[in-house]
C-alpha cells in the first residue's frame, strides 16, 4: 500500500482527502487503484488510450517516474506517488 | 594624544616632510606608504599602493606592518595633521626613519598625482546594510554585488509585491516592475508593497513608492505594460535575473522561451490555496520551465486565485523564498533550487522537495533544440493557443 498525494485541485474528487493509500506493486497500479476507488480521477490522470496525462507530473518519491521506467517504476509500501499539475495561481 | 597647537608645530618642524612628487618617487622605488585615515575615508580614495592603518590602530598594527624599526615608512592622511602626530609617535617607540607627505591626500591629488577610489560602501550604506556585511559569506562584496544587479519582477502582485519589498530592502540596486493593472482592494490582503491610499493607482507606480521610501538606493524602473511576444526581448535584456510572478501560463511559457534564449536566470513560483511552489530555471545549467511542465493543463486543473482563493501568507512565504533565491543568485552563495521544485504547504507546514531533470528532448533546451539564429529570435508560437485559453480581455478584479 504505497501512499500517494493528492494536489489541492483533484482532492474534492478524491474524497476531499490530501494523501490516501492505494494498492499496487507499480505506480501504474498504485494510480489504477486510485482511479478505481475515485473514478472522476480517471481523466484527470490518463488519456483515453491509458497514457499518463502530459499536464500531470508524477514523482515516485522525489523522482519524476519519466526518468525512471514511467507507469512500470516500482512502488512499495514505503514510497510515495506524488501526483503534481502545473499552477499559475492569479488569474488563471 | 591630544596636543596643543604649539606642540603640533614643533612636531612638524622636527619630523621629516617631503612634498608628494617626493614621496611618489619613494613609492615607486618600493618605501612603504601608510594611510593613517578613517574607515570612510579610504573607502571614498587612496594610494593604490598605502597600507591602511587607522590612527587608533598604530601602535597596535606597525610591529606587524614594519617589523624592521629602521625600514623607510612614509606616512599620510588627509592634510598632514594626524601623520604628524603618528610620527611623532613612532619616533617614541623607536621607528627611525619616518617622513610625512606634506599636505596629505589632498596635496597629493593637487598635483595630479593618481589615487584610487574603488566602489565601496557610503558611510550610509555600511550602516544600513551592516546586518548583511556582519554575515562572511556576503560581506561588503557580496552587498556590492547586490547593488550591482538588475532584477526584473513579472507582476507587482502577490508574489512579485513581497519580493519586490525585501529586494529592496537588501538592496538589490535596479529593480524593473512589469504589470499593466491597478491596485484593488482585494490585493491588500496579501499584495503588501500596496496600501490603501493607492487603490486605483498602478501597481507599478505604487510599488516605486514604497521601495523609494524604504530604499533610497534602489532604482525602480515602470514598465506599465503586459508582457508580449513583441516586447519581451527588449524589456528583459537589461536585466540580470528574472523573478516570475506571472498570472497566467502563457506569460510563463513566452518568460520561460525568452528567458533560455537570452540566456537569464529565473526564479519562478506560484501559489493557489494553501500551497505554493518554487524553483529556480538557469538556462543550460538546469532544467527549464518547460522541462518540467512541458504542456499546460486544461482550465479545469488550473483555477485562479481569484476562483479558487488564496491564504495571503503563502504570497509572502513563496514570494520571499523567491527573493532569497535571488540573493543567492546575485551574491554567488549557497544553493539555489535549480533541478528542484520546493513545495509548501501551508495548513500542515511541510516542506517538499522533488527532482527536476533537464528534459533531452525540450523543445526550448533540448539537446536537439536549436540555437535560435539572431534573425527568428522574438519570433514566438501563439502562446495563447498553445495554452488552449482564448485572448484574454483586461479585467478590473479576479485575482
Amino acid at each position: 500500500m504505497a501512499t500517494v498525494k493528492i494536489p489541492p485541485v483533484l482532492r474534492a474528487q478524491a474524497g476531499g482527502q490530501a494523501e490516501v493509500t492505494a494498492e499496487g506493486t507499480t505506480v501504474g497500479e498504485v494510480l489504477e487503484s486510485l482511479v478505481a476507488s475515485h473514478g472522476e480521477l480517471r481523466g484527470q490522470l490518463f488519456s483515453p488510450d491509458g497514457e499518463l496525462n502530459r499536464y500531470v507530473n508524477v514523482y515516485l518519491n522525489d523522482e519524476d517516474v519519466r526518468v525512471l521506467d514511467g507507469l512500470d517504476t516500482a512502488a512499495s509500501d514505503s514510497d510515495t506517488v506524488v501526483i503534481l499539475p502545473a499552477m499559475a495561481g492569479g488569474r488563471g | 594624544m591630544a596636543t596643543t597647537l604649539d606642540q603640533l608645530e614643533q612636531i612638524k618642524q622636527r619630523i621629516e616632510m617631503i612634498d608628494p612628487a617626493a614621496a611618489r618617487d619613494e613609492i615607486a622605488a618600493g618605501v612603504k606608504v601608510i594611510d593613517v585615515r578613517e574607515q570612510h575615508e579610504w573607502d571614498e580614495a587612496h594610494l593604490a599602493e598605502a597600507v591602511h592603518v587607522p590612527q587608533n590602530e598604530v601602535l597596535e598594527r606597525i610591529e606587524d606592518v614594519a617589523p624592521d624599526r629602521s625600514e623607510r615608512l612614509i606616512l599620510h592622511c588627509r592634510t598632514d595633521n594626524r601623520s604628524a602626530r603618528v610620527a611623532d609617535l613612532l619616533e617614541g617607540v623607536g621607528y627611525e626613519n619616518v617622513a610625512v607627505i606634506r599636505g596629505g591626500i589632498v596635496a597629493w591629488q593637487e598635483a595630479g598625482l593618481p589615487v584610487v577610489q574603488p566602489e565601496g560602501l557610503t558611510p550610509e550604506q555600511r550602516m544600513r546594510y551592516s546586518r548583511h556585511t556582519l554575515l562572511p559569506e556576503i560581506g561588503v562584496e557580496g552587498q556590492l554585488k547586490l547593488l550591482g544587479t538588475k532584477v526584473l519582477l513579472i507582476g507587482a502582485g502577490g508574489l512579485g509585491a513581497p519580493a519586490a519589498l525585501y529586494l529592496a530592502a537588501a538592496g538589490v540596486g535596479t529593480l524593473g516592475i512589469v504589470d499593466d493593472d491597478v491596485v484593488d482592494e482585494s490585493n491588500l490582503q496579501r499584495q503588501v508593497i500596496h496600501d490603501t491610499r493607492r487603490v486605483g493607482r498602478p501597481k507599478t507606480t505604487s510599488a516605486r513608492e514604497t521601495i523609494e521610501a524604504l530604499n533610497p538606493d534602489v532604482k525602480v524602473v515602470e514598465h506599465n505594460t503586459r508582457l508580449d511576444a513583441s516586447n519581451i526581448l527588449e524589456i528583459l535584456e537589461p536585466y540580470d535575473i528574472v523573478v516570475d510572478g506571472a498570472d497566467n501560463f502563457p506569460t510563463r511559457y513566452l518568460l520561460n522561451d525568452a528567458s533560455v534564449r537570452l540566456r537569464k536566470p529565473v526564479v519562478s513560483a506560484s501559489i493557489l490555496g494553501f500551497e505554493g511552489q518554487i524553483s529556480t530555471f538557469v538556462p543550460y545549467e538546469g532544467p527549464c520551465y518547460r522541462c518540467l511542465y512541458p504542456v499546460p493543463p486544461p482550465p479545469e486543473l488550473a483555477p485562479s486565485c481569484g476562483a479558487n482563493g488564496v491564504l495571503g501568507v503563502m504570497a509572502g512565504v513563496m514570494g520571499l523564498l523567491q527573493a532569497n533565491e535571488v540573493i543567492k543568485l546575485a551574491a554567488g552563495i549557497g544553493e539555489p533550487l535549480v533541478g528542484r521544485l520546493l513545495l509548501y504547504e501551508s495548513l500542515g507546514t511541510r516542506f517538499t522537495e522533488l527532482k527536476v531533470p533537464r528534459d533531452p528532448a525540450c523543445p526550448i533546451c533540448g539537446e536537439d533544440a536549436r540555437e535560435i539564429p539572431p534573425e527568428e529570435m522574438g519570433k514566438f508560437p501563439d502562446y495563447e493557443l498553445f495554452c488552449g485559453a482564448p485572448a484574454r480581455e483586461p479585467t478590473p478584479e479576479a485575482v
